[in-house]
């Protein structure tokens, strides 16, 4: 930067945005905070913070006396799963749409974001219906498809603008070579894909790991991931913040750390790349 | 130069995506449209048949209904005016130069990751619960009585956990927008003697309209569909102070289990959405295009 920046310039807007920073991140803090205090430490008026009673006990009761370890798997398994499932579908469509691109590729491409505009409870009731009548209710693989088909049109986009920086002259160069369309694929394509594909899957997981609209009314507790289980847990009003706040942490922990890997391509992904 | 084949390959590689967002958009919608017209009671499986537009006119006349469509764009327009605002701010604060503008980011990005329950599980026990809360204890040592977020002010209370989930989304593309601004150009007006108020009207805002034009789109399409966090927090209420559209849609299906009326809901908010999306998209599409 050429901008000339006094010292007391550049302080000044350390603690200002620092501060800023704090307070929006605060709730969070708090939040783990209150996870190591005991119960009656948590709930204690006016709130502790250097006299607190401080324990592991809230995590490993969460972990042991409750179905945690189940929510958590059924949260693991249908974020991955809708994720490599919606992968599989889009990166074939995606390839073709920003490689060999036909007149109507861009109202194709507006017609899938489009499908994002339909309110998700607007098909409520049939997939409410359909599940049960199907035995998809209640099923990590009723989740898994229910979330694969409203993250799928992100999955496109996402993918199709990071093809689309590939050059071209790389594939006509292998064509030349006469590289058939499945080499292309494997050896030419793939490895410069990787990245795009990469952040593409990281922001569904995360996507889907946070997801809390058909996870809670299409499970109820079989399938039920972590966000459905806060959900109902958080009922009981005033009780165990303790265990509440042990249970949250490790809910939002690993979408919390690849999120923050992925921050830079969480812009680009959820503006359809719009803003870079 | 794509060759039939190719161009072929390509049609089949489409397919699955085309026709399974189909499906998925159609089946369900036409389903819905079916059962908005006929009488349908999980709790009275007897009676059926064609009931035209009844279940359209209930949620007409039902005062709910414009309470929820209320709260639904008092929602929307809430956090969008917040995100915006200080999405803005926030992003000009960071764009200087800081010690440690990475971790601040990372503090800052933070809420974005949270899911829907676990905010308002945070907000509605840890910060806005009376007894309990961070903020009751706040009120308390100025001597005040706690305030009851959730019963007084339940909407109000719902706009500002979902807020505070957005805000790092709009900061994040508000400030990705601020970085490719160039220098120089900021630069040349500081020379010239352009006041910080002046910067920002003329040069840094112009910039960013087409960043906020994203944000706003992006966001509306989420905040319709808020759900987990009035799940969480109020379930719709007291009575249904913090109702939206989406909730009271919910709420006939699960709770009052009237597959009719609330197919019927579920087509005026698909209509309601359109409407929306129009807007927003040709509105965009001028952006976008500029």
């Amino acid at each position: 930067m050429a901008r000339a920046v006094t010292p007391r310039r550049k302080a000044l807007n350390t603690v200002a945005a620092w501060s800023v920073a704090l307070i929006i991140f605060f709730p969070v803090l708090w939040m783990i905070l209150t996870s190591f205090k005991t119960e009656p430490s948590a709930v204690a008026m006016p709130p502790q913070l250097f006299s607190a009673d401080w324990t592991l006990e809230n995590y490993s009761e969460v972990w042991a006396r409750s179905d945690y370890p189940r929510f958590f798997w059924n949260s693991v398994v249908i974020s991955v799963g809708s994720t490599l499932l919606g992968l599989a579908i889009a990166i074939p469509a995606a390839w073709s749409m920003a490689f060999v691109p036909g007149k109507r590729t861009k109202d194709l491409l507006m017609w899938m974001l489009s499908t994002k505009m339909m309110p998700a409870v607007a098909v409520l009731i049939p997939m409410y219906l359909i599940f049960q009548r199907t035995g998809l209710f209640d099923t990590k693989t009723g989740l898994v498809l229910a979330l694969m088909l409203m993250n799928l049109p992100i999955i496109v986009w996402m993918l199709y603008t990071y093809f689309k920086e590939i050059p071209g002259e790389i594939l006509e160069a292998s064509r030349m070579d006469g590289a058939s369309l499945w080499k292309e694929i494997v050896y030419v394509l793939t490895p410069m894909a990787v990245p795009g594909i990469a952040s593409t899957m990281l922001l569904n997981v995360i996507l889907a790991w946070n997801e809390a609209f058909w996870t809670i009314t299409l499970t109820t507790t079989k399938a039920a991931p972590l966000s459905a289980f806060i959900a109902s847990f958080s009922s009981p009003q005033g009780l165990f913040y303790g265990k509440l706040s042990a249970a949250s942490t490790m809910a939002i922990a690993p979408i919390l750390i690849l999120g923050w890997f992925s921050q830079k391509q969480l812009v680009r992904g959820l503006t359809f790349g719009a803003v870079k | 130069m794509s060759t039939q084949s190719t161009r072929l390959a390509s049609r089949i590689m489409v397919a699955p995506s085309v026709i399974v967002l189909f499906i998925w958009m159609i089946v369900p919608l036409a389903m819905t449209l079916y059962f908005s017209f006929r009488i349908y009671r999980l709790l009275s499986p007897d009676r059926t048949g064609w009931v035209g537009f009844a279940n359209y006119t209930w949620f007409f006349k039902s005062p709910e209904f414009w309470l929820a469509i209320s709260n639904t764009l008092a929602l929307v327009l809430g956090v969008l005016i917040i995100t915006v605002v200080l999405g803005t701010l926030i992003a000009l604060l960071i764009d200087q130069p800081v010690k440690g503008q990475g971790v601040l980011r990372i503090l800052v990005i933070a809420p974005f990751f949270v899911m829907p329950p676990v905010a308002a599980m945070i907000w509605d026990n840890l910060f806005m619960h009376p007894q309990n809360g961070l903020l009751g204890a706040v009120s308390r040592a100025f001597g005040a009585e706690p305030i009851l977020y959730m019963e007084q002010y339940p909407m109000a209370s719902i706009i500002t956990i979902v807020a505070w989930e957005w805000l790092p989304f709009a900061t994040l593309i508000l400030l990705t927008a601020m970085q490719s601004l160039s220098s120089e150009q900021l630069e040349a007006a500081e020379m010239d003697g352009a006041s910080a108020l002046n910067r920002f009207r003329y040069i840094i805002f112009p910039h960013l309209t087409r960043a906020i034009t994203v944000v706003i789109l992006i966001e509306t399409i989420f905040l319709l569909g808020i759900f987990g966090e009035i799940f969480t927090a109020t379930q719709g209420g007291p009575g249904s102070a913090s109702t939206t559209l989406p909730y009271m849609i919910f709420k006939q299906a699960i709770v009052a289990k009237d597959i009719g009326r609330a197919a019927a809901g579920g087509i005026i908010a698909v209509i309601l959405a359109n409407i929306v999306a129009f807007f927003l998209m040709r509105s965009i599409g001028k952006n976008l295009d500029a």
